[in-house]
């Protein structure tokens, strides 16, 4: 127990630092490589690390497959949402300068929202493919 | 003469006429999020059908608005063309949308039944949500005018379908659609080269641009290699997804063991966005003159065309499996779509293009007949299907429809393909291509030949306890296409008049 | 060295591509275990990337995040081009191995020749 003892007690560090540096990368995209995908694998990557370390059924108590499940779409949602609102503004589909009165924190507001969506998807849909393959083995 | 719609400066506020070409697109995603959210297979259905039925209103729209107006450009967040993504719709994909969207409309309420059988309950929103993802992906593939563009949405198309084939009842499914993967992904992989390639050179994602500087920068004449091996790569590309031979090898394993609503819907629709897309890159982005004149490709597409429309008729002749015989007939049918882009006169790539609609409503038909019979009988072996028409008639005379269209009786879609093929062959002097096409369609006659046959005349096999006339739902879909497969051999306002604008306004372009 | 052989060396980024394509194509074609193939694929993916990529690089170019001291920047399409071929590429071979493992407990064996030799009546 005492090898495992180690990896519990470093792996409970690391993990918030983790989850900070997807969030970093997240909001950094626009000056430095980074954005929702990246981002994503990064926040599935902390769940994985729980899951390995913990055991899958402390990962499921933490994020369930119902939660994943739902996430994916969830994602796919918000970007469309962001493109369907700059329609119904009278811009082309995902015009970003239409969700503000300034075209440029227009912009800014149509990045941030689609990046998080793209979050959100990736990082249920890396979640969602580790648990259902984890899962076959039992 | 443009009509740009969504400028970055300043804009100007859309009317819902011109953002017809962005609801192409996100009324499909947004009915496939709507479905993955769902639980209950019918009421994701539904959902399905409202989206499908609201496509074909879309694309009729869009078509009158080129028809009208000449080309229509819609710029994807506004950014304008050639930095910005544009959604550039004319005359040959305007009819390639309409008959995409049309026939996903007429097949959707064969789903509601066949999937309900053919799939366990729980995946059944699942499913729904990916076929409308498959279809946005094929509807983005004919609408954008951006190079790297189309290889997203032919990817988020090829991945749908992937699974979508998986989820059939055989383990052989599971193969088939690990091998349409791995080839398909090839397929993918050297049309992106192809793209890198044309992008180094020019400079430039978009369609319409990369014509324009190929001519400015000299790379037509003499040829550039680069150019040419761009060219290469994309034919090479766009071959592997729309089967032609000898690159066909996982379209047999993939209609056969697909769930039957999947093979209806892929085989209607996923080469004929295929083909689109080669004609486009043959005749629109490459000038006429170059990939058909300087570079033996017509030589070369004439010779594999003929060899996929006997070689793969003559192997449909030999198939125990119903479906099986179907998917080879389709390998063959293909050939003539691409025979008639190798004739290149207005006759031959009418007749080339007008069997992307003649063939898909011909395929949906035969397809959701063997549908309609597996959902009563359980099996797709030939011999188990003797007898069968006389417990259902109605099926196996839609079947026998389907297949007079098939051969190109007079009277039926499939006669005014392969009219316009002779007729584009024999401006070319090559009567020995005139007699090949007969030869397949008697071919043709062999295969279908010998189903009617045994429905009909033979007694039957084994108990046909449970074969009784199919749920109504498949049989007003049946119904509709024979109809359809029938008016269509008289009545070709919308299939071979749209088909021969094509043609014209594509040779009207290039120097041939 | 003549221009020739400094033309040749020079493009060393091509002949690394193209050596990666190959190989991807071989193990595709050439090995039986499924896996495997699967690894070929996603070489030739990745030749592909340094395909796009490396032409990209614009010599004494900097990263291209718009900065004032700078004034020549690496050419950031092919960059965002290729993000979205990875993210297709993650998503193929993920379905590709999902593939395998339900290929494996359907039929007991990843080999292609053994698979084929199941016998599968249809």
């Amino acid at each position: 127990m005492k090898l495992d003892l180690i990896l519990r007690v470093t792996t409970k560090l690391i993990l918030p630092f983790m989850l900070l540096f997807a969030l970093y990368v997240q909001l950094h995209g626009d000056f430095g490589p980074g954005g929702g995908f990246q981002a994503g694998v990064i926040a599935a990557g902390m769940i994985i690390l729980y899951s390995l370390v913990f055991g899958l059924r402390a990962a499921q108590r933490v994020i369930p497959m119902s939660v994943v499940m739902r996430a994916i779409p969830l994602g796919v949602l918000i970007y469309l949402g962001v493109g369907v609102v700059a329609m119904m503004k009278g811009g082309a589909f995902l015009n970003y300068s239409t969700l503000a009165s300034h075209a440029e924190h227009g912009q800014h507001t149509g990045i941030l929202l689609v990046e998080l969506g793209v979050l959100v998807t990736v990082a249920s849909t890396m979640v969602g493919i580790f648990y259902a393959f984890v899962e076959r083995g039992r | 003469m443009l009509r740009a719609v969504g400028s970055d400066v300043a804009f100007t506020v859309l009317s819902l006429a011109d953002q017809l070409p962005g609801l192409q697109i996100v009324v499909p995603l947004v009915g496939a999020i709507v479905c993955a959210f769902l639980r209950r297979g019918t009421v994701a259905w539904v959902v399905a059908t409202i989206t499908t039925f609201a496509l074909p209103v879309i694309a009729f729209g869009l078509l009158r608005e080129v028809q009208a107006n000449g080309v229509v450009s819609y710029r994807m967040g506004g950014w304008a063309p050639p930095f910005g993504i544009e959604f550039r719709i004319d005359l040959l994909n305007a009819y390639v949308l309409l008959l995409i969207t049309s026939i996903s409309a007429v097949v959707i309420p064969f789903a509601k039944k066949s999937v309900a059988v053919e799939i366990d309950s729980d995946k059944h929103a699942w499913t729904y949500a990916l076929y409308l993802l498959c279809l946005a992906g094929l509807i983005g593939m004919a609408i954008t005018g951006d190079a790297f563009n189309i290889f997203v949405f032919m990817e988020v198309s090829s991945l749908a379908a992937y699974i979508l084939i998986a989820l059939g009842t055989h383990r052989l499914a599971l193969l088939s659609a690990y091998q349409y993967l791995v080839l398909g992904t090839i397929g993918a992989t050297f049309y992106v080269i192809g793209i890198g390639f044309l992008y180094s050179l020019t400079g430039t994602l978009n369609l319409a641009d990369m014509t324009s500087r190929m001519a400015e920068l000299n790379l037509l004449d003499p040829p550039s290699a680069s150019l040419l091996a761009a060219l290469a790569f994309i034919f090479v590309g766009l071959a592997l997804k729309l089967a032609l031979f000898p690159l066909h090898a996982w379209l047999p394993g993939a209609y056969a063991h697909a769930p039957s609503f999947i093979t209806v819907f892929l085989a209607a629709t996923a080469t004929k966005v295929a083909v689109y897309l080669l004609v486009r890159f043959l005749y629109t982005v490459f000038p006429a003159g170059l990939a058909l004149g300087d570079v033996p490709l017509r030589e070369i597409v004439l010779a594999l065309s003929v060899a996929a429309m006997i070689g793969a008729s003559l192997v449909a002749v030999f198939q125990d499996n119903l479906k099986r015989m179907l998917a080879y007939s389709s390998v063959a049918q293909v050939g003539y779509m691409t025979l008639g882009m190798a004739l290149a006169n207005e006759a031959g790539l009418a007749g080339g293009l007008v069997h992307l609609f003649n063939h898909a409503i011909t395929k949906s038909l035969l397809f959701v007949a063997v549908g309609a019979a597996l959902y009563r009988m359980h099996s797709c072996r030939i011999e188990d299907w003797s007898g069968l028409a006389r417990k259902m008639p109605f099926t196996m005379a839609a079947f026998a429809i389907g297949g007079l269209s098939m051969v190109g009786v007079p009277g039926t879609a499939g006669f005014i393909t392969k009219w316009n093929l002779a007729i584009g062959a024999l401006e070319l002097g090559h009567w020995w291509l005139v007699g090949l096409i007969m030869l397949s369609s008697f071919i043709a006659f062999f295969y279908i030949g010998r189903v009617v046959e045994l429905a009909w005349m033979r007694a039957p096999v084994s108990d046909l306890d449970d074969a009784r006339p199919p749920p109504l739902s498949m049989t007003i879909t049946m119904l509709a296409l024979a109809i359809g497969v029938l008016w269509f051999g008289f009545e070709t306002t919308f299939s071979l008049e749209l088909a021969r604008d094509a043609a014209r306004y594509l040779l009207a372009r290039g120097a041939l | 060295m003549s221009p020739a052989l400094e033309a040749l060396v020079a493009s060393y980024n091509h002949w690394i591509t193209i050596f990666l394509m190959v190989a991807g194509l071989y193990t595709v074609i050439a090995k039986d275990n499924m896996i495997k193939k699967l690894v070929g694929l996603s070489l030739f993916q990745t030749s592909v990337y340094l395909l796009y990529l490396s032409p990209g690089k614009i010599l004494g170019g900097t990263a291209p995040i718009i900065a004032p001291e700078f004034d020549v920047y690496s050419n950031p399409l092919p960059h965002v081009l290729i993000l979205t071929a990875i993210v297709v590429g993650i998503a193929t071979i993920a379905l590709g191995l999902a593939l395998v493992v339900r290929i494996h407990e359907a039929y007991g064996t990843i080999e292609e020749d053994q698979v084929f030799a199941a016998g599968d009546n249809e």
